[in-house]
């Protein structure tokens, strides 16, 4: 549907699905599909099909991200777009085989060594993960970097109705791919190595100028009745599924609650989470981990504002009463201050 | 006047950064040599190694890649899969193909990927400073194993040409040597030949190259060549092992 | 067991709104109810979601999936209070059987499930889909047999069970090489619609 041309993939649970439509899908749209001997092979023919010019793609899980890291490092480093989807399943380790979202900072601080970003989008249903895999791609080609789909295995494997968009063929011109020449320019090269010191660093400032206009331009959140809202829950994928019914039934009993749910997590929504936190009074940060995202909610508020955590871990998924019975403490704890 | 010698045209007009002796510069020129006269070079992409040869790219003039250390058979992968009308080819050392490339390499190799690998055997990790490799010989001093390769110890070495000969999706699996003008020249038609698969779609071709390094070995340019004819040859004979061409194999 | 009042008594400010969970052994087409489930909500206009829980085997675990057919956007899919809950084995009786919602309804395959139901704020509707199965030369097919005394004790609601929306919903759920299975599921919804 992107115009993606190649998928490497390995089996892990729960991404499978993933694989296996790919697997029938791809042929039949004249495209590539290859399940690889590994997960660094799948994400090194991903770099080598980046490199060639065409649209591509891997997805994982948790324990596959890690093997990944290197290759994606290597593409950041070579500035190639790609799109890599994690379903996040609990960790660390061999972790379970549930839905998880755990690997937060993995997404947004260490995707691999070095000094750069990708861009990490966060579905929350299933037309979500459609419309920012195109997205994705849209944004990889432009900025010529990966991106990530930060899924969990609850979107993973859900079923929802989807409206597919109209299979789309702009793909922007690559002038730099390395396809051959064929005589009419000079040799590409699709490198990450600079030796001299002084290459490298201005390679990665230019980078890093380019993630400025990123930050800028393209951090993404969605609100949901924050206006008149004093607390404000934000979560993000399946998390913010749950937050959201917690959050109806916080207002069927007459509590003002909102939701922020961030949409792009790198660049991270600071700024709309800034705002639409302005006059509310305390915020809670509900995942599906110990507490990861809640460290960038904390610098977006500027710590201005009590932050607070729910979230359970493991492959638990927290429900909906829970929530609101966290946001039912809150309420009470500030009902009495004002 | 006559030019009866010249750069070949798809090797960039830059000096290399090889030790005096080595035999990784007449490799490159075997391979721009093919290039040039099969035409290719506007259609042909290179995926360099980590290992001395990492700066590959700036020396062949078709577009290249710099692939992670030991992965450029799956880097390779993807550039064919993508545009199966190039010609693509590997280059890499016996560190980066036989140790931590293994996986990479056995598969490439067995799904029968319609790519070239040249595949330089010296018996050592020569860019990190002359460590064990998997193809280090027994008995063989290097840094990490100072009293000489105990294979009691540290195993043995890795015969790459015969094991992947195994292989159905296999080819063209032969080993040649860069130490004498004869041995160069079948090197090049090697060379030749698995390029000439790729056109045919033939599959997986391996031309291991048996090299020298000696800045390594701790031996002038001459004794490292009569090192590699007396030690490496034997244990590693030359030899067409898998040849799809030749009926029987 | 006699119908008592309503099957599927409404949750929420939405018109309509129903969290279903579906639960039994890998292997008795748990997750496939669901799914048909689903596409009758589909089919009928309505927001639907449908999520599925299942150890790493592939046959003999544990298996339930939750279903959610609502006439709003559906926040969290996943079902942790179901109005409605087709159970098809003992130890998800157990698992499950104190989640249901106060008035909410059971459907129990009784050949597999021997508890009693102590409960008396929900309503039960049992009958022995296994058993009927095998007699009947539909092996495999006891999720429809319970799945058809659903849709009986259902249609007066909603027409979103209605045969002809089954139907529908099966020719989606059951893959293209395989429509001669659609007849068979069909008798099997039949029958368990007769008792």
């Amino acid at each position: 549907m992107a115009g993606c041309k190649s998928f490497f993939g390995y089996p892990i649970t729960p991404q499978t699905e993933i694989s296996a439509y790919m697997a029938k899908r791809m042929p039949k749209e004249g495209g590539v599909f290859l399940q690889a001997e590994s997960e660094i092979a799948a994400v090194n023919m991903v770099l080598g099909a980046a490199a060639a010019g065409v649209r591509t793609m891997t997805s994982s899980s948790s324990p596959g991200i890690s093997l990944k890291s290197e290759g994606i490092s290597y593409i950041a480093g070579s500035d190639l777009p790609c799109v890599i989807i994690n379903v996040q399943r609990g960790g660390p380790g061999l972790g379970g085989i549930q839905p998880s979202q755990a690997d937060y900072w993995q997404a947004t601080r260490a995707l691999g060594h070095g000094d750069f970003h990708v861009l990490v989008y966060a579905p929350a249903s299933v037309q979500e993960m459609v419309d920012l895999v195109i997205e994705a791609f849209d944004r990889a080609d432009e900025y010529r970097m990966p991106a990530m789909l930060l899924a969990d295995g609850m979107l993973g494997q859900m079923m929802e109705p989807v409206t597919f968009p109209e299979v789309k063929k702009n793909v922007p011109d690559k002038p730099w791919a390395t396809n051959g020449h064929q005589g009419k320019r000079d040799h590409n090269v699709a490198n990450s190595l600079f030796l001299s010191p002084g290459d490298l660093h201005s390679k990665v400032v230019r980078r890093f100028e380019k993630y400025k206009e990123i930050e800028q331009k393209l951090p993404k959140a969605e609100t949901y009745k924050t206006e008149d809202a004093d607390i404000i829950v934000t979560a993000y994928g399946a998390a913010a599924r749950i937050a959201r019914s917690a959050v109806n039934m916080a207002r069927k009993e007459g509590i003002k609650a909102g939701l922020i749910r961030p949409v792009t997590l790198y660049p991270f929504p600071k700024e709309i989470i800034r705002k639409h936190t302005e006059n509310a009074k305390e915020i809670l940060c509900v995942e599906m981990s110990m507490g990861q995202m809640v460290e960038d909610v904390r610098l977006s508020v500027e710590c201005k504002k009590p932050v607070r955590f729910y979230g359970k871990t493991g492959g638990l998924i927290p429900e909906p009463a829970e929530v609101f019975e966290q946001i039912k403490r809150i309420e009470k704890r500030i009902g009495g201050a004002y | 006047m006559t030019a009866v010698f010249d750069r070949p045209k798809s090797m960039r007009d830059v000096t290399m950064h090889y030790c005096p002796g080595c035999t990784h510069g007449i490799v490159h020129r075997l391979i721009c040599e093919v290039i040039d006269e099969m035409g290719i070079e506007g259609n042909t992409v290179g995926v360099c190694p980590v290992g001395c040869s990492v700066m590959a790219y700036d020396y062949f003039n078709c577009d290249m890649i710099e692939a992670p250390h030991g992965r450029a058979p799956a880097v390779a992968t993807g550039v064919k899969r993508s545009l199966p009308d190039r010609f693509v080819f590997t280059y890499q050392g016996d560190g980066d193909l036989a140790a931590i490339g293994t996986a990479e390499t056995v598969h490439a190799a067995a799904r029968g990927e319609n790519i070239t690998v040249i595949f330089i055997n010296n018996t050592t990790y020569g860019m990190t400073g002359g460590q064990m490799a998997p193809t280090t010989l027994p008995g063989q001093v290097t840094q990490t194993s100072p009293y000489g390769r105990d294979t009691a110890v540290q195993g043995y070495p890795i015969r790459v040409c015969e094991m992947l000969a195994t292989l159905d999706g296999v080819a063209l699996a032969e080993r040649v040597s860069a130490d004498c003008f004869a041995n160069v020249k079948k090197a090049k038609k090697a060379i030749a030949k698995a390029f000439g698969n790729q056109k045919e779609k033939r599959g997986f071709s391996i031309v291991e190259v048996l090299s020298t390094c000696p800045t390594n070995w701790g031996l002038s340019p001459v004794e490292a060549l009569e090192r590699l004819r007396k030690d490496c040859i034997p244990y590693y004979p030359l030899g067409i092992y898998k040849d799809v061409t030749q009926g029987g194999e | 067991m006699q119908k008592k009042e309503k099957v599927l008594p409404h949750g929420g400010d939405a018109p309509y709104k129903k969290e279903i969970l579906l639960a039994g052994f890998g292997g008795q087409g748990v997750l496939f109810a669901g799914k048909v489930l689903t596409y009758c909500g589909l089919l009928a206009g309505k927001e639907v979601s449908w999520l599925p829980s299942y150890g790493p085997e592939m046959r003999g675990g544990t298996a339930n999936c939750s279903v959610c057919i609502s006439d709003d956007p559906i926040g969290s899919p996943l079902v942790t209070k179901p109005d409605l809950f087709i159970c098809m084995n003992g130890p998800s009786f157990d698992k499950f059987i104190d989640s249901v919602v106060p008035g909410g309804t059971v459907f129990i395959d009784e050949t597999l499930v021997t508890q009693e139901v102590s409960r008396t704020d929900v309503t039960v509707y049992s009958i022995p889909a296994a058993a009927l199965a095998a007699e009947n030369n539909l092996s495999g097919m006891s999720n429809m047999i319970l799945l058809g005394k659903f849709f009986k004790e259902s249609a007066e609601e909603t027409e979103m069970f209605s045969m002809e929306t089954v139907k529908g919903a099966l020719e989606k759920c059951v893959p293209s090489t395989k429509t001669h299975l659609i007849e068979v599921n069909i008798r099997a919804i039949e029958l368990g619609r007769k008792k």
